[in-house]
């Protein structure tokens, strides 16, 4: 008997992630999620700019390309041209909290039925390793050689925290996949915001705390103990919003 | 019998299996290297695997596959 | 006959999009189209399509990228500055192959610059705005039925040869009244398997995407949308001769332009001199065989524009400096009046005239 196998949800192409990148795992938490609820073939995903461009060959559904930081946008209006179609984004933190932070927090606030998969690994990866808008503070990276200086150029962006505050937002979680335990609780949070879209509820986006090795300068096993240490004390891990819970 | 399978060839020799297995049994390979240069993870004791598919749980890669 | 309508130009743009089939409209206001917004905001709802306003033009413009990827007739428009807003998603529908239309009333520039009427937008539209190798179908109407027809040829031109188009219209067509008739004709309908769908619908996966890392292929992507292009150059020119069988003046001139024009040309001609126009309707395909043909009749070409000097360089091209090429041009929302135009017509036949 079979306990695990690939996914049907990724298609056969390698995945051009760096080796313990755990942008992998993201990839097919989304994609058996996609499986297990039956909807690949009626789901348009939106791959963003960063290190996750390519994931349009990767998922095994139709996919869009998008514009950098503009993936909402482009998913509303997937969703508005065929709302029966489950719509989703895949998007870095440089995408999705910096140059789009506007479509990020607009799709919110109209409470798009679309589903946004956020992964934040606290740096640019693509680029090679510059400061994100979710970098920690004191956080090394190319571009704060001497860590971020909070007082020169500001503080990380929260986004669950932020977005929670906005009416059209229906769910956010932040999860992390650092360890088989938060993997499991990863993939809960994603099939519900997927079934939230399914079931008409509106805006769901689950925050991935992720790892990049390379830019981090760690092992991978290292990086995952770093994001144990570092983002998860700056970045809970929790539900920061679910509307029909609280409606209950 | 539990049985675990690597597809050796798409492995990244990352080592995130190793780390997540609770009995000890993969290891990044000293003898093999695929056609892209890395050290892949093969099991050291199949006898002792107990099918908790955590190495797969945790592979970026999906390259195992776990059998009971 | 078929029965006329008095509508404003933005208005009936917008009646007549909806009639192409256009169901989802996305924009963000500004003077002087903010007239489509609204219009599309009463009249969507009550045809089951979508109105939108997005919180930029950038991204209107990626929510028209969206509905065109899934294969619907979608639009935007804006003015001006809002225009460069988009240039980029412009870029990304270019480059993805996607139909879509594009309305600029355009308002005088740069920067802020006012919210008269301008042609100053020209360059934008035809020599790349955003980047990257592609080419729009420019379309520029000089009447509010041109806003219409050409509102609802642009929509079947984007789907035929799966590029957006552009109407580039001016702040007094937007806002002009003029009678209309919107008897437009069949809808013509393009099957879209390239639409993402999903997989369900079609055979295959499909993707809809501008990036490879592989230079040989993104060349040949290029070289194959040239291809396209060379036979929308080919098939799809639009221009109006006005008074040209004798003209030894060929005056060239688009939009709200050549209607002054053509008042000029009346005045001029009564004055005995001998003038007529090449309105291009395409400004991309540009009429460059009908200019070439002109050059070989004419003695000189006097361009009329809404800018500092635009359209004029392609005017020298397309009759490769053959004949002398002058111009008059009023910018930053400016109008000229036909006196002006003629005034410079007398200058050119005296001889006093500057070339280009």
């Amino acid at each position: 008997m079979v306990v695990f196998e690939k996914t049907k949800g990724l298609t056969d192409n390698p995945l051009h992630y760096c080796p313990g990148c755990t942008h992998g795992i993201i990839h097919r938490l989304v994609a058996e999620v996609l499986e297990e609820l039956g909807v690949t073939g009626k789901t348009v995903g939106i791959a963003s700019v960063g290190c996750s461009v390519f994931s349009y060959n990767y998922f095994n559904c139709d996919m869009i390309q998008a514009a950098h930081g503009r993936a909402p946008a482009v998913a509303t209006g997937a969703k508005r041209a065929n709302p029966d179609n489950v719509v989703f984004t895949y998007q870095g933190d440089g995408d999705l909290a910096a140059i789009g932070t506007a479509e990020t927090v607009h799709s919110a606030a109209r409470g798009e039925n679309i589903t946004v998969i956020f992964v934040n690994n606290a740096i640019y990866g693509m680029t090679g390793g510059q400061m994100a808008p979710t970098t920690l503070p004191n956080q090394v990276t190319q571009t704060s050689p001497y860590g971020r200086d909070v007082t020169v150029v500001g503080y990380p962006v929260k986004v669950c925290e932020m977005l929670s505050q906005i009416d059209g937002a229906t769910y956010l979680e932040r999860v992390a996949v650092n360890n088989v335990k938060n993997i499991k609780k990863a993939k809960q949070a994603i099939k519900k915001a997927f079934q939230n879209q399914i079931d008409g509820k509106g805006f769901s986006l689950v925050e991935v705390l992720s790892t990049c090795p390379t830019n981090w300068g760690l092992t991978p096993q290292a990086a995952l103990k770093w994001l144990d240490e570092n983002m998860e004390t700056y970045y809970p891990l929790g539900v920061y919003k679910d509307k029909y819970k609280e409606e209950k | 019998m539990a049985k675990v399978t690597f597809d050796e060839e798409r492995c990244k020799g990352c080592g995130l299996c190793e780390t997540a297995c609770p009995k000890q049994i993969i290891a990044l390979s000293k003898e093999k290297i695929n056609a892209k240069g890395y050290h892949p993870a093969i099991i050291t004791a199949q006898e002792k695997c107990i099918a908790c598919a955590f190495c797969a749980t945790m592979c970026p890669d999906s390259v195992i596959t776990v059998e009971k | 006959m078929a029965e006329k309508v008095l509508m404003k130009g933005n208005e009936a743009l917008a009646e007549a999009a909806i009639m192409a089939g256009c169901k989802y409209y996305f924009g963000y206001p500004i003077t002087p189209q903010t007239e489509v917004a609204a219009y599309m905001a009463k009249r969507m709802p009550k045809i089951g399509g979508t109105f939108l306003q997005a919180e930029s033009e950038v991204a209107a413009i990626n929510m028209v990228l969206g509905v065109a990827a899934c294969g619907k007739r979608v639009m935007t428009s804006s003015s001006s500055p809002g225009i460069s807003l988009k240039s980029e998603g412009i870029s990304y529908l270019a480059g993805c192959e996607l139909p879509a239309l594009i309305v600029n009333v355009q308002r005088g520039g740069p920067g802020l610059g006012g919210i008269q009427p301008s042609q100053s937008d020209y360059f934008q539209a035809l020599k790349g705005g955003g980047h990257g190798d592609y080419k729009l179908i420019v379309l520029a109407p000089a009447s509010i039925q041109e806003m219409v027809d050409l509102t609802f040829k642009g929509f079947d031109l984007a789907d035929k040869y799966r590029m957006p188009a552009m109407l580039l219209a001016d702040g007094t067509m937007g806002q002009m009244m003029e009678p209309v008739s919107l008897e437009l004709g069949e809808v013509k309908e393009y099957a879209k398997p390239w639409a993402t769908t999903g997989r369900d619908t079609h055979e295959g996966r499909n993707v809809v995407n501008s990036l490879s890392l592989s230079p040989a292929q993104l060349e040949e992507w290029n070289i194959n949308r040239y291809e396209r292009y060379k036979i929308v150059e080919r098939d799809e020119v639009m221009y109006e001769e006005f008074m040209m069988e004798d003209a030894d003046i060929c005056i060239v001139a688009f939009g709200i332009a050549a209607r002054i024009a053509k008042n000029a040309i009346m005045d001029a001609r009564k004055r005995g001199i001998k003038v007529g126009m090449l309105r291009p309707i395409t400004l991309y395909p540009f009429p460059k065989e009908a200019l070439k043909k002109a050059a070989s009749k004419v003695k000189s070409f006097l361009s009329v524009e809404l800018n500092m000097g635009q359209m004029v360089d392609d005017v020298k091209l397309a009759i490769n400096c053959s004949k002398p090429v002058y111009f008059y041009g009023r910018t930053g929302g400016v109008l000229m009046t036909p006196d002006e135009v003629v005034g410079k017509l007398e200058e050119i036949e005296k001889g006093d005239a500057k070339e280009w």
